[in-house]
């Protein structure tokens, strides 16, 4: 089937069945997105799909027919970085980074929702990624300093 | 081939009397632990001059490694087969600076830290710093990245290595010019003559040079007062690879013609192998099946398919009965065996005949998971009777003893890389996955990469110990320690002494044979230790009536503590602090490693429903002298997150030998709307050697929400975690 991802078209050849992640990780080679799970719980997958973020390890091929599909490759043009990106990299947010993909789509379509998050909107909107590293505050504190204008 | 030990579920003891010794011996005393680690090798890094320099080009190499240990004319490295070998710094022909060593990246962000001090010592650009680590063909063994080690050993080793290159440069070039080595300076990475003449750079010197120098122990390192490049937050190397996805962790790796692999996993502990049955799974295209002693599993050309020929191997298993979390602490106690070394032989009864207030309570610590997020992972590639595995770990060269061992080859047949990796907190030491893709990788005869479940990594991992401490206590009318007894069984020794001063003491750890595979964890048993520690004395002054700061401090003598102790307080407001009923303020303290921490926290309790909510809390840390205040600071925060998992809601559940809740959905971690108001108050002492942060600033948050909470009006809790329901 065909998919759309980061404008181009992919066609894959797997069951509808299969899951968007192993999709794109083993097959497509876009391994920016990460297994964390497998069962939508921490987010290190996320992709956005229609704009919406997304948890890939449990997105079926078979639900994304004329959808839109973005992941960390395909959210800043090359050699760019997205403003999420830049200020996660100015806050020196990270410890490991494993989840800082789906830290990064996450916050980028919290982004589209409120230009202006207060605290408990980018708490409540990114409740569903984890970081086992515990850099929470500092992401909040990174995202909070964006201007989206 | 017949593999021995390749069997993903043993139970293993996590500690090994031999590794103990080896560990006091090469570095420093050290409590009894819980780390899963095997002997330093042999005979291992067998590099010679030729080879090195063929590697890296001309230049000078400073080794850590005894002096004797050279040939006369450092010709070649005469004793590198033996284990002086630390850590080896090359200045090359184009300026360039690679730094070999064996410590691991797992997010602590040593990669920067480590390359801070080199460039601090030879006066470079920090860029201009490569860092080559945790490769078992390029970089001199090491014993592992765990213990807060890094730091204090590697760093204060490259500290004088580069101190060394600097000086050597430096008399190579009054050599060249002719000159005094005294009139010589060496700034921004060139050796100046004071009196006059061009600077020359460090590829003028070391241009057709192939010396191999030992350390030199009179070359002065820069003292922190003076630090320029060290002491400021430089940013996480390559943090735009990491937020664009670009960073290849190992489960992101793909090999041409490289399978994918699955392991069948019993269906519970101490389960047997009685058969395996792959036919079914063999007639899938491209499959290849191992059934190999106790392990079987299978390899795919795609991970699909891999999947399904898992579900199609018919095995059939034995399984025996094992303990279960509702009897687990029951089974501590019964299956203790005898205590380690001398218990400090106080007279207890005679100290708590003296005291106005007393404690006699028992403390039950659950299991809990590390979860890093990136689970674990290998490819494996075999090229004849040699195999390179790139793996997660933070035991590279620990891996490599496993893999050789495993397949009874040379060690030298086997090559570990260990590229940056989805974080550890101590659950990364053993090589499991390794060996896994190995065994598939000889079979198919093609690379292959295992990437485990979270179930998986949830379930055949280890786990930081469980835990029964006893503590009997007891104080004076003006606040002094009359008697401490300490008895702690499997979690361990660490953290175990009290900081206390206490005269008649009674302090022991009972190990046990523990049903679950257990190892080593952030600041190991310190924290259910430094807990239990930290509630008693709470319950202590509490029931005296004085206030538990004042308490602390009465009964310590440790000045670095009690300076933490007093930045803490100050930052959190202690003597103003508003007593409103059902609102309240906790302390917690220790020392480990090194690190000296001081945390407290402010709980609001719901009279009517009791509910907890942890409002805020401060941390204060002291290791020395800052060598990054950015990364400690994200190491204390990290401590403190990780922290208040263990506290408030982790623990892992298990019934029949099966992990109940292997699942995020059903082990909570912390995530962000658990996060209090978090400040993080760091002491720099330039006046004291740096040490590790990785793991003391872990141990204050747990009591100081469990002493809060009580001091709330909750109840007097004794285990963890602190919210439970059972």
């Amino acid at each position: 089937m065909e998919l759309n991802i980061n404008d181009k078209t992919y066609t894959v050849n797997v069951e509808p069945t299969a899951n968007l992640l192993t999709v794109l990780r083993d097959y497509l080679d876009l391994t920016g997105a990460k297994y964390g799970c497998g069962e939508g719980a921490c987010g290190a997958c996320t992709v956005l799909v229609d704009g919406q973020p997304t948890r890939s390890c449990i997105t079926p091929l078979s639900s994304l027919i004329h959808k839109r599909i973005v992941t960390i490759e395909g959210l800043a043009p090359e050699g760019e970085l997205h403003p999420v990106q830049q200020a996660f990299v100015d806050a020196d947010a990270f410890q490991c980074a494993y989840c800082a993909s789906g830290m990064v789509m996450t916050a980028a379509a919290l982004l589209e929702r409120y230009p202006e998050p207060t605290e408990e909107q980018i708490s409540s909107f990114m409740n569903g990624n984890i970081c086992r590293c515990g850099t929470y505050p500092r992401i909040v504190s990174a995202i909070r300093s964006i201007k989206t204008t | 081939m017949p593999v021995r030990n390749l069997s993903a579920y043993r139970q293993r003891h996590s500690i090994h009397q031999n590794d103990l010794k080896a560990m006091r011996t090469s570095e420093e005393p050290f409590a009894a632990e819980q780390y899963e680690l095997q002997g330093p090798p042999l005979h291992r890094f067998s590099i010679n001059r030729r080879q090195f320099f063929r590697y890296l080009g001309g230049g000078i190499a400073i080794t850590f490694v005894a002096g004797h240990a050279l040939s006369d004319d450092g010709a070649d490295v005469a004793g590198a087969n033996d284990n002086s070998i630390h850590a080896w710094i090359h200045v090359g022909e184009n300026n360039n600076v690679t730094v070999y060593t064996g410590k691991v990246e797992v997010g602590q962000n040593i990669r920067t830290s480590l390359a801070q001090i080199v460039a601090e010592e030879l006066t470079v650009p920090f860029e201009s710093i490569e860092m080559v680590m945790g490769d078992t063909a390029l970089t001199p063994y090491d014993m592992g990245t765990f213990g807060s080690r890094s730091i204090p050993y590697m760093g204060s080793q490259l500290r004088k290595a580069a101190a060394s290159a600097r000086e050597l440069m430096k008399k190579m070039a009054a050599k060249k010019l002719d000159v005094d080595v005294a009139q010589l300076k060496v700034s921004e990475g060139k050796i100046h003559n004071t009196k006059d003449g061009k600077p020359l750079l460090f590829s003028d010197i070391v241009r057709g040079e192939k010396l191999i120098q030992p350390i030199d122990e009179s070359a002065a390192t820069t003292p922190p007062g003076q630090w320029k490049v060290c002491g400021t937050s430089i940013p996480k190397v390559n943090a735009a690879h990491f937020v664009t996805g670009k960073h290849e962790y190992v489960s992101d790796m793909k090999l041409p013609d490289m399978m994918y692999g699955k392991v069948l996993r019993p269906p519970a502990f101490g389960a047997t192998l009685k058969s395996a049955d792959l036919s079914r799974a063999q007639a899938l295209p491209g499959v290849v099946a191992v059934h190999d002693a106790q392990f079987v599993g299978v390899c795919a050309p795609d991970p699909l398919t891999a999947e399904r020929a898992l579900t199609l191997v018919r095995a059939q298993w034995e399984e025996k009965p094992q303990p279960s979390r509702d009897l687990i602490f029951d089974y501590l106690l019964k299956h203790a065996k005898a205590p380690r070394g001398n218990d400090g032989g106080g007279d207890i009864a005679g100290g708590l005949a003296r005291a106005k207030a007393t404690t006699d309570k028992t403390f039950y610590v659950d299991y809990i998971a590390h979860a890093p997020l990136e689970p674990r992972a290998a490819v494996a590639r075999w090229e004849g009777d040699k195999v390179t595995v790139w793996t997660g770990t933070q035991r590279p060269f620990g891996v490599q003893d496993e893999v050789a061992s495993a397949f009874r080859i040379p060690k030298e047949n086997v090559r570990v890389i260990m590229p940056d990796t989805g974080s550890g907190y101590g659950g990364k030491h053993t090589g499991d996955a390794a060996l896994e893709a190995a065994r598939l990788a000889r079979e198919a005869q093609r690379p292959v990469k295992i990437v485990w479940t979270r179930e998986e990594e949830f379930t055949w991992a280890y786990f930081r110990p469980a835990g029964v401490i006893q503590v009997k206590a007891g104080a004076d009318a003006s606040g002094k320690l009359t008697a401490w007894e300490f008895h702690n069984y499997n979690s361990g020794g660490s953290a175990i002494q009290t900081q206390y001063d206490v005269d008649q003491r009674r302090i022991q750890f009972h190990p046990v044979d523990s049903p679950l595979r257990q190892g080593s964890y952030r600041g190991l048993a310190g924290t259910a230790n430094i807990f239990a520690r930290e509630s008693a004395m709470d319950d202590l002054a509490n029931d005296l009536g004085i206030d538990p700061l004042e308490f602390r401090m009465t009964n310590l003598s440790n000045e670095r503590l009690k300076n933490v102790l007093k930045a803490c307080a100050e930052a959190y407001g202690w003597s103003g602090r508003s007593r409103a009923k059902g609102r309240g303020h906790g302390i917690g303290c220790g020392i480990e490693k090194g690190g000296y921490v001081a945390t407290i926290a402010e709980v609001l309790v719901n009279p009517d429903d009791g509910q907890v909510t942890v409002k805020r809390a401060v941390a204060a840390f002291e290791c020395g002298a800052i060598v990054n205040p950015v990364h400690l600071e994200n190491q204390i925060l990290g401590c403190v997150v990780q922290g208040l998992g263990g506290a408030l809601f982790e623990w892992i559940d298990f019934k029949n030998g099966r992990i109940v809740n292997p699942m995020f959905s059903r082990y909570r971690v912390p995530r962000f709307t658990d996060m209090p108001e978090l400040e993080i108050v760091m002491v720099d002492r330039k006046d004291l050697p740096s040490a590790g942060a990785g793991e003391a600033p872990i141990y204050g948050i747990a009591p100081a929400i469990r002493n809060a909470i009580a001091d709330a009006g909750g109840e007097r809790l004794y285990s963890l975690p602190l919210l439970r329901k059972p």
